[in-house]
């Protein structure tokens, strides 16, 4: 297990690297002048010749890459052009916001799947079973930032019941931040479980048909005991495998979520930076997300490890 | 002294094309019975037409701004009603569906020509299979439409832009979807033989090994399609998008959004739209993986 961990967090460094690579690089398909943007359209050459040395954009690319890399590894990732202050500051501020919805999305978009993919299973062939692959597709081809929409319209304009958009912190009042988070969270859960649903479906199957489930049902164990102490337990990793997909989905879901519910996270930073051309904070807010799923993967192979003691050494 | 063919020659090549129709058509025939590829492939006829036809099936021009009726709701006259410079929403909408089918046929190309190049490559070129590989993972490190959405922005927002952007984040998966197959498919013997008998690397990629590693290909390009169109949308909703005035379904979206206290029908009727041609494709994607690789069924990543 130790020699698995090892191994696991450092086969993580060389896609960091392509990750920062890549961030670095995108500054640099920026098409035209960027000086010429910041400074706007009263600034004068020397202006504009001062704010391409300020930024270090004078320099050939090597250096720049190399000097990104150093400051990179020194937790620096440069300084906001428009919010006058560091860019790892303003993400690291914003990141808890994006966490929080995209986490209790997955625990509910879990649950959710989870309970129709067994229903469909132990009912298979019927019309509960039907019922339930229909709803876990038709989940699957909404697009997630429209049926935020469409709860804003039903929940916030029509009925009235949930605010249509805006963020009220924890430690104000936590009843408001349940209820601005309510609608977001439900979006996403509701548009991303049919992937666990067909997954918990298809690995239940799976196992439901393995002679130790007849053994089981054979010597008078209960339907449910059966169902889930050998059936679920039994059908976990390829469902833990889902969930691992599933969080990168959904932090990249929780990012446009975000922007349709006003919610102040990364998402929004990114996209405001976007509007402003505030470079420095799109690549931040960029960079530190693909860290955070890079790590989440690792945590789901630990658990995969974990569960399926098979897979740990022969990697 | 002349050499006679026997005639069984003749009638065995024949023999052979006919066999090779016969299983063409047995093939199209158990597609088409499959339920959910049936309804998905005419999901996907009815939305190319619509994409196509705009030009007749449109009642409004799709710019045309008209004062008179500011936001007006869904009525005889305007189906899906108007927007807030007077648009008819549904002369939009059809003019939308041709962005997300553009770009839909683009990506889904490009990312099927540079998914099996990388992913040939990667297994054919022992020193060149690291580096493709792991660069491949760096760039689906980036959850989501996140690398799309930031590459769009420094790019700028246009529809090659746009594609480039998709493009650049649906082929990591694509190629490695590809090089596993053909992995499995060059271990094979019939690949032993043709080398036994002298055929040469490119027939051999081209004839034995990409031909059979193409099921897995095409159910995921049929997903890669799917995503594009969903992409496109959050794209433009987020502005960074084919820029308005020129409709595309996020972009009505988002004007939608801007909207939502007063007209509710500008942002619903695009996202219907959106999530029924999205449906009819993960249809077919099912219905294709049923009949091409009947082991795998269920679940799927949706990248």
């Amino acid at each position: 297990m130790i020699r698995f961990l090892v191994y696991r967090l450092l086969s993580a460094i060389p896609v960091l690297f392509v990750v920062s690579l890549v961030t670095f690089l995108i500054m640099w398909l920026v098409p035209g002048d960027i000086s010429a943007e910041i400074g706007g359209v009263d600034a004068t050459p020397e202006d504009l010749a001062a704010i391409r040395e300020r930024l270090g954009l004078d320099r050939p690319l090597l250096e720049r890459a190399l000097n990104w890399y150093a400051a990179l590894l020194q937790g620096d990732l440069g300084q906001s052009y428009t919010l006058n202050r560091s860019v790892l500051g303003a993400v690291l501020e914003r990141l808890p916001v994006t966490l929080s919805l995209a986490g209790i999305a997955l625990v509910l978009a879990t649950a959710m799947g989870m309970l129709l993919g067994i229903l469909a299973a132990v009912r298979h062939n019927t019309l509960l079973d039907q019922g339930a692959m229909v709803t876990a597709l038709v989940g699957l081809s909404i697009p997630d930032f429209w049926f935020g929409i469409v709860m804003i319209i039903l929940f916030g304009v029509w009925l009235g019941w949930l605010p249509t958009g805006g963020f009220v912190a924890f430690s104000e009042s936590p009843v408001d931040w349940a209820r601005s988070m309510t609608l977001p969270a439900f979006t996403l859960a509701i548009t991303q479980m049919g992937v666990i649903a067909r997954m918990t479906r298809s690995a239940m199957l799976d196992v439901l048909s393995q002679d130790y489930i007849r053994t089981a049902r054979a010597k008078g164990m209960r339907a449910r005991a059966v169902i889930f102490r050998h059936g679920l337990r039994n059908a976990m990793i390829p469902i833990i495998t889902v969930v691992g997909v599933l969080s990168g989905v959904l932090l990249s879901g929780a990012v446009v979520i975000e922007t349709v519910f006003s919610l102040p996270g990364v998402g929004r930073l990114i996209i405001g930076a976007i509007q402003r051309r505030d470079f420095p904070i799109i690549q931040g807010g960029l960079l530190i997300t693909a860290c955070v799923f890079v790590f989440v993967n690792i945590l789901v192979d630990i658990a995969y490890a974990w569960f399926d003691p098979r897979g740990r050494d022969d990697s | 002294m002349t050499v006679e063919l026997p005639s069984d020659t003749v009638s065995i090549g024949r023999e052979i094309k006919l066999a090779r129709r016969r299983r063409r058509l047995t093939f199209a025939r158990r597609l088409f019975s499959h339920p959910s590829f049936l309804v998905g492939f005419v999901i996907l006829v009815l939305f190319t037409m619509t994409a196509l036809l705009a030009d007749v099936l449109a009642p409004y021009e799709p710019t045309k701004i008209n004062y008179r009726f500011i936001l007006a709701p869904p009525s005889a006259e305007f189906w899906c009603g108007t927007d807030a410079y007077g648009r008819d929403v549904l002369s939009r909408i059809i003019y939308g569906t041709r962005v997300s089918l553009r770009i839909g046929v683009f990506v889904v190309v490009m990312t099927g020509i540079l998914g099996t190049l990388l992913g040939t490559l990667a297994s054919y070129v022992k020193w060149l299979d690291g580096l493709i590989m792991r660069s491949l993972d760096g760039l689906m490190a980036f959850p989501g439409v996140l690398l799309a959405i930031a590459l769009a922005a420094a790019l700028g927002p246009s529809e090659i832009n746009a594609i480039i952007a998709l493009t650049v984040t649906f082929t990591p998966r694509t190629a490695r979807i590809v090089r596993a197959s053909v992995i499995v498919v060059q271990g094979m013997q019939f690949i032993e033989s043709a080398h036994a008998v002298g055929a040469g690397h490119g027939r051999i990629i081209f004839r034995y090994i990409l031909a059979n590693a193409l099921s897995p290909l095409i159910v995921q390009l049929t997903f890669v399609f799917a995503v594009s169109i969903v992409a496109e949308a959050i794209l433009s909703f987020l502005g960074v998008g084919p820029p308005p005035p020129a409709p595309s379904l996020g972009n009505i979206i988002a004007e939608g959004r801007s909207n939502i206290q007063e007209a509710w029908w500008i942002a619903v009727f695009p996202g219907l739209v959106i999530a029924v041609a999205v449906l009819g494709l993960n249809l077919m994607g099912d219905g294709l993986r049923d009949i091409l690789d009947p082991r795998h069924s269920g679940a799927r990543d949706k990248t």
